[in-house]
């Protein structure tokens, strides 16, 4: 089994799926909607295999199939997955079955073709899955760039107010960083001897002057993407737009692309120029947590809100990249797990109020538990594993990062934690306006509002929280993971710490 | 008196050439001795069934690299490679000329002489059969462009250039609907192409003066003599430098670079749409198939000279058309505009001088081509009462009247935009790294800003056709024919084909990729 293809066998299963969903007829949208459940499941059934067959003493790069594309630029259709990546398509199989179920009815309002939404969440999937199973920097850029068109479809063809603005605001940010990119990775080929191969490249000497230029092309593509200070404007209106489901998986996942690539590809590859910009990056880090986390105090719409948590939770998984210890690292990568957990769940709690409401403002709502009880307890628990409360899985992530950048770097991690304050801040107040309260009377009348979680949407958010609890107390096995594909990334970097076993630190910091 | 020797002629290596020129001049016998009724499908069958003959004849000649017909014409990979690409892009213009079912009678005019905009005109347009001599027109402009990529000496070349450019004069304008904008279109481009030509024909004399400063070689203007004088000949380098500056304007005309394209837009916009997407096609691979060989082979030795110059043009061409692009309300125009920014790509790809550029450049050449044909075979479809409906507007909430001819429009935009899996992300690729390899970083920096700027007007179509709500005057998407069709699907296919695998084009382009001198 080990020789199993499992990562190409895993970025074209749901792009099958796809096309099996989409050329199902309009007329019967809930075969589509099986048909993708069930072909997520598959993939997710997949994952789990492919996680237990992992082996977290072992080399750096696993499961690595390489097959001959394009021999005149020496571009091949090479996968592999480090602790890093495994973690994150762990997360991309998790959480598409859970937003397709989350989903179910987000495409009928729309007047747009249902199956062609679920055709495009598949679609998205395999793309996600391809820009993370690659280990052939063309290949990367590849899915990097074509991961933006089936998520412009679903935000400007099945996206709420504003959606086309959104939809193009969305696809010319990540098209100019990814343009950005594109000269970047021209420019590797040419200085790396004419290879795309990620480990090729690895070994490759760069002139200072050089390696700084690709750096930034590189930076900039994944800093639009993540997206960190000042370049994060996109997401707020694309997450605002964006159905709800789309929404968490642009947020969990897709903007993930932009803290992996920076892991995988801008630290090992530029390790003399990551370092000769890590203060700058540090700085925008920090930024992103204070200035985002005071706009979300200030946001009246609850999508709008949670994107700009969002943007304050990339400039933690910034700082922890960048601090350039083991535990930080490992925070960070954690971060980039955990938060997808916790706003995947935020985004999906908020989706089934505003999809109840028919609004997204804040001031439209007001005592919706009274109605809702159980939903209200759900959007609580998301709100506080999103502000790291200790027992949920975002407290252990941030925790890391904090005391990893202490170590090397007290203002930084002394600022950053300011952002936990406002944390608090943004996500209680939020609370207290959406569910507790006096009775917004204007609520009552609305009719879907007396309705609470059905099945279905209790089946999306168990596994969710399960999750979060579970490695909110033992993160272990997900850091074995993580561990040594962090290590192995700051050691490319030139940076060794003598820190303790990170296991052993989530332990004491649990005590 | 010197005997008069005759030239060797290697008619295997010249059959292409002499195919298309004797099926052009046989389809004027059709025009004269077939009955009206009978002339299409014969002239239609005589001008695809010669292309493919004279394609035949290409893979047939793939291995010849020699030099004939006294030095006039060179037949070697560059040639052969950019006759292919011409010959198969010209088939499908063939294809899309030919069709006669979207629009009764064709998208020509029956009688050009009957005077534009009069009732005998309205009642032309509404039914009479197209003309049919367009197609030996056709014929005779596809000859001269296999001419023109064969020429090894300047003054073949510039006959070849008039062969060809003639006849697209004379195909621009005849437009069965808006024949005033078509005629317009016409003298426009018939004017500046004469301008342009006078130019070239202005530097082949200067450059005749240059060469015959050479001791002990006789003067002339075979690229050879040229490339003898560039690098030996003692004279001053002002007559080479004009020489050389008076021909890279004729041809960046034909190539549509800026500062001389101005003729680009109305001539796109009012053609008809078939001659439109056979002009950005072929005469765009014939012009870029000149200037390669013109700089590669004539002028490589004076290549620090002009690569800042053109350099320069290429920067310029690209910001032009990708700005530009961003204002326009007419679909053609905005194809036009995008074209012009291509020009810039692939002048970026002219300046990158080595094999892989050479290759990159011309595997760019034949990507576009088939990327552009497929979008003028959609704007073709597009229509309402009074012909095609170019108008921006018009096209909103198209997706939802036709999602399938949205979705491969949609698809053709996204290559342009340079969006991986589909050619024009390989293209862009096969371009860009030659030049960086080249050490011409800033002309790569210069294609990437400008893509960003491109991409909104793409994005925009985009957002029109899918995101829009049809309004009461959406038009319909006519049902096409075969030939549309048939010509649709290839430039489709290709286009995500090349995307997906351009290994065996780029094998094939890296084969050719060498000049003989």
């Amino acid at each position: 089994m080990s020789n199993f293809p499992f990562l190409s066998v895993l970025t074209v299963a749901p792009l099958v799926g796809a096309l099996v969903v989409a050329v199902l007829p309009r007329r019967r949208p809930d075969l589509a909607k099986q048909v993708a459940f069930g072909w997520s499941l598959l993939v997710l059934a997949l994952s789990v295999v492919m996680w237990l067959e992992f082996s977290t003493g072992g080399e750096r790069l696993q499961f690595r199939e390489s097959y001959t594309w394009i021999p005149q630029w020496d571009a091949r259709f090479t996968f592999a997955a480090d602790g890093i990546a495994l973690v994150m398509l762990m997360l991309i199989a998790v959480l598409v079955p859970l937003v397709i179920l989350a989903s179910w009815h987000d495409a009928e309002s729309s007047k747009r073709s249902v199956p062609v939404y679920f055709a495009l969440l598949l679609v998205l999937e395999s793309t996600m899955i391809g820009v993370f199973a690659a280990a052939d920097v063309f290949l990367f850029y590849v899915f990097f760039e074509v991961m933006l068109v089936p998520m412009y479809f679903l935000i400007g063809s099945y996206g709420g107010h504003q959606r086309q603005y959104a939809a193009v605001k969305f696809f010319l940010y990540s098209l100019v960083g990814g343009l950005f990119m594109l000269a970047a990775v021209i420019g590797l080929w040419v200085v790396g001897g004419k290879t795309f191969d990620w480990q090729a490249l690895t070994q490759v000497d760069i002139s200072t002057g050089t390696e700084r230029w690709l750096f930034l092309g590189f930076f900039l593509a994944f800093a639009i993407k993540a997206p960190f200070f000042p370049f994060h404007t996109w997401l707020p209106d694309a997450g605002g737009a964006a159905p709800a489901g789309a929404a968490a998986l642009l947020v969990g996942v897709l903007d993930k692309v932009g803290t992996f690539g920076i892991l995988r590809y801008c630290l090992p590859l530029f390790p003399e120029a990551s370092k000769w910009f890590a203060p700058w990056a540090l700085a925008l880090g920090v930024i992103g947590i204070i200035y985002a986390a005071l706009l979300a105090v200030g946001q009246n719409d609850l999508k709008r809100l949670v994107s700009y948590t969002s943007i304050a939770h990339f400039g933690f998984i910034g700082v922890g990249i960048f601090a350039f210890t083991t535990q930080a690292g490992t925070g960070a990568v954690l971060y980039m797990l955990n938060h997808g957990l916790a706003t995947g769940l935020l985004f999906l709690v908020v989706g089934m109020l505003v999809a109840r409401r028919g609004s997204a403002l804040i001031s439209d709502f007001g005592g919706a538990g009274k109605l809702v009880p159980l939903l209200a307890g759900v959007l609580f628990f998301a709100g506080l594993a999103s502000l790291a409360l200790p027992g949920t899985a975002p407290f252990v992530s941030e925790f890391l990062v904090l005391i990893g950048t202490f170590t090397v770097n007290k203002p930084v991690a002394v600022i950053a934690t300011l952002g936990i304050i406002l944390a608090a801040a943004y996500v209680l107040w939020m609370v207290q306006r959406t569910t507790q309260g006096t009775l917004n009377p204007a609520l009552a009348e609305v009719e879907p509002m007396r309705r609470d979680l059905n099945l279905r949407e209790k089946v999306v958010v168990a596994p969710l929280i399960a999750l979060i609890v579970l490695l909110g107390f033992y993160p272990k096995p997900v850091t074995d993971v993580i561990n040594p594909a962090v290590r192995a990334t700051m050691e490319d970097v030139g940076r060794t710490d003598p820190a303790p076993e990170v296991g052993g630190v989530v332990q004491e910091a649990h005590r | 008196m010197t005997e008069l020797k005759l030239p060797s002629i290697d008619y295997a290596a010249l059959a292409p050439i002499l195919i298309m020129l004797s099926a052009a001049l046989l389809g004027v016998l059709v025009e004269a001795f077939v009955p009206r009724r009978h002339r299409h499908p014969v002239q239609l069958s005589l001008g695809l069934l010669s292309v493919l003959a004279a394609l035949v004849m290409v893979i047939f000649n793939a291995d010849d690299r020699l030099i004939t017909a006294g030095g006039a014409l060179a037949v070697d990979g560059p040639t052969l490679f950019l006759q292919g690409a011409i010959l198969v892009l010209a088939a499908m213009s063939l294809l899309l000329i030919g069709e006669r079912s979207v629009e009764r009678g064709g998208a020509f005019v029956a009688h050009a002489a009957v005077t534009a905009e009069s009732v005998e005109d309205r009642r032309q347009a509404e039914g009479s059969n197209g003309a049919t001599e367009v197609y030996p027109l056709a014929s005779f402009a596809i000859g001269g462009m296999l001419i023109f990529v064969a020429a090894n000496d300047l003054l073949t070349m510039f006959i070849a250039l008039e062969v060809f450019s003639l006849p697209l004069y004379l195909l621009c304008a005849l437009a069965r609907r808006r024949r005033l904008l078509s005629q317009e279109a016409a003298m426009k481009y018939f004017l500046l192409g004469a301008y342009a030509s006078a130019f070239f024909l202005f530097g082949v004399a200067l450059v005749y003066g240059f060469t015959s400063g050479i001791p002990g070689r006789p003067a002339g203007v075979d690229f050879a003599t040229i490339h003898a004088a560039v690098t030996e000949s003692p004279a001053s380098q002002v007559l080479l430098f004009a020489g050389m500056a008076l021909l890279a304007i004729g041809l960046l005309f034909k190539a549509a670079a800026a500062p001389f394209h101005v003729w680009t837009p109305d001539v796109y916009q009012g053609a008809p749409t078939p001659i439109t997407g056979f002009m950005a096609a072929c005469t765009k691979v014939a012009a870029f198939g000149a200037l390669l060989r013109v700089f590669h082979v004539a002028f490589s030795g004076a290549a620090w000279d002009f690569t800042p110059v053109l350099g320069a043009v290429a920067v310029l061409t690209m910001l032009v058309g990708a700005v530009l692009a961003v204002t326009q309300t007419d679909i053609k125009r905005l194809l036009a505009y995008s074209s012009i920014a291509n020009a810039g790509y692939l002048l970026v790809g002219v300046l990158a001088p080595s094999k892989d550029g050479l290759a990159g450049t011309m595997f760019y050449l034949a990507a576009y081509g088939f990327s552009v044909l497929a979008a003028f075979a959609v704007v073709t479809l597009v229509r309402d009462a009074d012909g095609e409906a170019t108008h921006l507007s018009r096209w909103a909430g198209l997706g939802k009247r036709s999602p399938f001819f949205a979705a491969i429009f949609t698809f053709i935009l996204l290559a342009f935009a340079g969006i991986p899996l589909t050619s024009g992300f390989m293209g862009k690729f096969a371009v860009f790294a030659p030049a960086l390899d080249a050490d011409q970083a800033w002309l790569v920096v210069a294609g990437v800003l400008t893509s960003m700027v491109l991409a909104f007007p793409y994005l925009r179509v985009v957002v029109m056709m899918w995101l829009s709500e049809p309004g009461e005057s959406t038009p319909t998407v006519a049902v096409p024919g075969g030939l549309t069709s048939a010509a649709l699907m290839i430039g489709v296919l290709a286009t995500l084909v090349l995307g997906v695998v351009p290994g065996p084009l780029l094998d094939l382009a890296n084969g050719a990729a060498e000049f003989v001198r």
